[in-house]
């Protein structure tokens, strides 16, 4: 067998052990706990679907931010055709993981999900996934400093609602 | 400022293993699994088991480092790769049972598509070669239609790319030596003695990778 070159598409489970857990965050963010799991497993498939046509040397989280966004898009159009659903207790968490908090968790989403969109976005996108202003711009709409300034309400909205917990 | 942390919380490493196997799954159903795979324990150490959709394409011992396999098949292959155990439920049950002395054959479909040329008309030589029964490197030159070939027979059995499913380890020397071996001289010793009957392997204890 021929040794690896670089530029190399590394194998896609790499993909996801390296980004799903952000992906995950930022999907919870964007569309809430419930529709979150759905939005990371469309993310996930899309992406492996278009994965060997990615060029090699490419910014996979961006690239995994950007589909996810679209997915984020996708169910919500879906869940306004939808009754909302009712709030669903957390599921009890394997004995090996860390005890979860179910009222600390609720109490975070119950902050995410009381901003604007496009602040929830912002947030996600930039302060998560680490994107620039202008990449945020370019999936939300209008200007760079208009995402910037977005990121930053929301942020402090955050802190004044919820920061003290964390 | 960037926070990965931020929205973190404590049932997220649960969950990410559920999601992981149903992407799996996912993945299989819309046909975009283009290569699964698992890893076994097992007394030569744990072994990599790797397959397309025609079949198991490669099994890999741990001294040829799992990680570096995986990106070799997504390089030659398809960088789809997923851990996918389901694809491999029967390959994995099957070397378990010939480890325990109890199976002969290994009857799941094989991809031989790691191999071309010579090599794989060498493959095909040893995919004849009976359980128990061992044969020169001389030999399966001779059987390949090239009696001179002995040392391509010897690379041939260096990279075969289906160890254990396509039984290399049943080439010997011909002044009796065992040989040398993909996973090591003590894995081909005990894959032998299995065969042999003289031991099941579980009874001889780990041999190291």
């Amino acid at each position: 067998m021929e040794a690896r070159t670089a530029g190399e598409l590394e194998p896609f489970e790499a993909v996801v052990e390296r980004h799903g857990a952000l992906v995950l965050r930022v999907c919870r963010a964007v569309v809430g706990p419930d529709a979150a799991d759905d939005a990371w497993s469309e993310t996930f498939l899309a992406a492996l679907r278009a994965y060997p046509a990615l060029p090699p040397g490419s910014d996979v989280r961006a690239w995994l931010v950007t589909i996810a966004h679209r997915k984020a898009l996708d169910a919500h159009r879906a869940a306004r055709r939808r009754p909302v659903p009712a709030e669903r207790l957390p599921e009890a968490a394997a004995p090996e993981e860390p005890v979860p908090d179910p009222v600390r968790d609720a109490r975070l989403w119950a902050a995410v999900a009381a901003l604007p969109p496009k602040q929830r976005r912002c947030v996600a996108y930039h302060h998560l996934a680490g994107l620039p202003h202008a990449e945020v711009a370019a999936l939300v709409g209008g200007t760079p400093e208009a995402a910037r300034r977005a990121a930053a309400d929301g942020i402090a909205a955050l802190r004044r609602t919820w920061g003290g917990e964390r | 400022m960037v926070d990965q942390d931020l929205f973190a919380t404590a049932d997220e490493g649960a969950e990410l293993t559920a999601l992981r196997a149903s992407l799996a799954r996912r993945a299989e159903a819309a046909g975009l699994l283009d290569v699964a795979y698992r890893t076994v324990d097992s007394p030569v150490g744990p072994l990599l088991l790797a397959a397309t959709g025609r079949g198991v394409v490669r099994v890999a011992f741990a001294r040829e480092d799992h990680d570096a396999v995986l990106a070799q098949l997504a390089a030659r292959l398809s960088p789809r790769v997923l851990h996918a155990p389901d694809r491999l439920e029967a390959a994995a049950r099957q070397v378990g049972e010939y480890f325990e002395g109890r199976r002969r054959d290994f009857a799941v479909p094989l991809d031989l598509s790691l191999a071309s040329g010579f090599r794989r008309d060498v493959l095909g030589v040893l995919r004849g070669l009976g359980y128990g029964t061992t044969a020169s490197y001389a030999r399966v030159a001779g059987l390949a239609g090239n009696p001179r070939a002995v040392r391509a027979v010897g690379t041939a059995c260096a990279r075969n790319p289906l160890p254990l499913l396509v039984p290399c380890h049943r080439v010997v020397r011909s002044d009796g030596g065992t040989g040398e071996y993909l996973g090591g001289a003590a894995a081909k010793r005990l894959l032998l003695a299995v065969e042999a009957g003289s031991t099941a392997a579980g009874e001889r204890g780990m041999v190291g990778p």
